[in-house]
């Protein structure tokens, strides 16, 4: 029993391992691989002037990229991604904080209430941006009374209506991770660094982010890539002026109907995000394969008789 | 009272930003679902209008967009559940280089951009010249939720005791019995938490089904985002999301007076 049986190593075949990997391995090979993998095939194929896809393949759609409204809106999804990406964080981490040291009862009451605004539908708050950030707007109105802004100024229709919007939808997926971290992080250590005569701010940035880092590395990559991937957001409260790549593609899929160009904006957003995905990919292989190996019991456990 | 241990007066107050701007959309929400004004911005009186306008015979549509994303959730959520589960088990029991690839395809749809799946499902769908039909949309959610049960799941059996299977089987038990008698059961809190959260992003989802989604099978969130479009209707959103919140907020408490329960006794 100590020894592994040979079912286990690593390289051999393994028929029934097979027939029970089939079904999902299959699943996700012909649906999420395959059509994946299309995305760049097909952004070769000539465009169908009357939409869709032609016959024959072309750079066309690959020629039309050289567009100057690309590199433009290329840097506005990603300027804004990040930028949301780091209020996100820098307020989840204090938040994470206190979720941390809060007392269990309040802890799970607080948790809730971030939690719940999550399951409306994210269509309908988006939307509910939408009203307070409109011209006749409450928000707007109260700016304007407190003289925060003058007649001039919208809200709606804007890239810091989208960055607000942004920050509103993904601050959960931030606060979430750092809290898991933080719930595990000794805050006593916070206690010995300000007794050694750290001050308050110093123990928090030295003691308490470096301790959270691994939540810090999840929220990240967890608001980073779906804002990278807006669509909505930009389309409500964004109007034309801050498109981000999720709106051009959409526009040339519905729009032109072109779709060749559209699956090349695709391949276009799928280099922007290939970096944070393996940075993801790199952080959850860390994390789901540990360098123990696995109690024996498991292995035998399953082992068909 | 003591909340905290201690006293943090800047996490305090960066919470309370949080909580504030988490629910102040909310909140216009609710309120403007009782406003006069169809246009929401400013309030002009007290009205249930647009919740008897939800419930007359001219927001059908919307009853039967909620319909389809009912049986599109369900059949995506029991699909999912049954290959999540399975991928986990495999996961769990192998460690080969298959597995890692298998981790690999499971992992990347969560964190790859939703429009991107929903993007190379739609030019699959076409090239393939299937029909773009509700089945296309169910396809389309189960895909992204087989990944949501596996983890899930996976989570379950990191703390799965394998020795009850030896029990079982050594007591007589067939392999089908060992699986359904006594491995679901074990792993039935995990596998419903992840049915439950496919469920949720499945009712829950607009980008992917507004791109694989032909002609005429219009699910809530895109019924919905059809009804943003045209102001005339923004009024009857705000009735119906907030009729969906009480929903919520009545099962979340439901679900904590049922689970506070069983802790005490």
């Amino acid at each position: 029993m100590s020894n592994p049986s040979p079912k286990y190593s690593p390289h051999r075949f393994n028929r029934s391992e097979w027939i029970r990997t089939i079904p999902s391995f299959g699943w996700l090979a012909f649906f999420f691989a395959i059509p994946t993998l299309l995305i760049l095939v097909m952004s070769f194929k000539s465009a169908n002037p009357y939409g869709g896809f032609g016959e024959g393949w072309s750079l066309q759609a690959w020629r039309d990229m050289g567009n100057p409204s690309y590199p433009a809106v290329t840097w506005r999804t990603v300027w804004l991604s990040v930028v949301a990406t780091v209020i996100c964080v820098g307020m989840a981490l204090p938040v994470g904080f206190l979720l941390g040291k809060s007392l269990p009862k309040t802890r799970a009451t607080l948790l809730l209430l971030i939690i719940v605004p999550f399951w409306t539908n994210f269509l309908i708050r988006v939307y509910a941006w939408k009203v307070l950030l409109h011209p006749e707007g409450y928000l707007r109105q109260a700016l304007l009374s407190l003289h925060l802004i003058d007649e001039r100024t919208l809200l709606l229709n804007h890239e810091w209506a989208v960055l607000l919007v942004m920050v509103y939808s993904y601050l959960p997926f931030a606060i979430l991770p750092i809290y898991a971290a933080a719930e595990k992080f000794d805050f006593a250590l916070l206690d010995a660094a300000r007794d050694l005569g750290a001050s308050a701010i110093r123990s928090f940035w030295q003691i308490f982010v470096p301790g959270v880092q691994r939540g810090l590395f999840a929220a990240l990559v967890m608001v980073l890539i779906p804002a990278l991937g807006s669509y909505i957001i930009p389309d409500l409260v964004g109007g034309a002026a801050s498109e981000m790549l999720g709106n051009k593609i959409a526009a040339r899929l519905f729009v032109d109907r072109n779709w060749p160009h559209a699956a090349a904006v695709s391949v276009l957003l799928m280099a922007v995000t290939l970096f944070p995905v393996l940075f993801a990919f790199a952080q959850q292989k860390k994390e789901s394969r540990p360098e123990s190996p696995r109690p024996e019991s498991a292995k035998k456990g399953a082992a068909p008789a | 009272m003591r909340l905290i241990s201690g006293r943090h007066p800047f996490a305090i107050a960066a919470m309370g930003v949080a909580l504030v701007f988490l629910y102040l959309p909310i909140l216009v929400l609710v309120l403007n679902s009782f406003n006069a004004s169809r246009y929401g911005s400013t309030w002009e009186g007290w009205t249930i209008d647009w919740y008897a306008r939800l419930f007359s015979s001219r927001s059908q549509d919307i009853w039967d967009a909620l319909s389809r994303s009912l049986i599109v959730a369900t059949m995506a959520s029991a699909v999912s559940m049954v290959l999540g589960t399975l991928a986990a088990w495999v996961l769990h029991r192998y460690r080969t280089r298959l597995q890692q690839a298998h981790f690999g395809l499971i992992y990347l749809p969560i964190v790859a951009p939703d429009i991107l799946m929903g993007i190379s499902l739609a030019i699959f769908f076409v090239t393939l010249g299937v029909e773009r039909n509700l089945m296309a949309i169910t396809v389309a959610h189960i895909t992204f939720c087989i990944s949501y049960v596996t983890l899930a799941v996976l989570a379950r059996l990191q703390d799965f005791d394998g020795s009850f299977v030896d029990a079982a089987r050594d007591l007589g038990a067939s392999r089908f019995q060992t699986i359904v008698r006594v491995v679901v059961p074990l792993l039935l809190p995990g596998i419903m938490a992840g049915g439950l959260l496919a469920f949720t992003l499945s009712i829950d989802d607009f980008v992917i089904t507004f791109f694989v989604k032909g002609v005429g099978s219009d699910t809530l969130p895109l019924k919905i985002y059809g009804m943003t479009k045209h102001t005339k209707e923004m009024p009857v959103i705000n009735a119906l999301s907030t009729l969906l919140l009480t929903f919520t907020f009545a099962s979340v408490w439901w679900v904590q007076r049922l689970t506070g329960n069983r802790a005490r006794t």
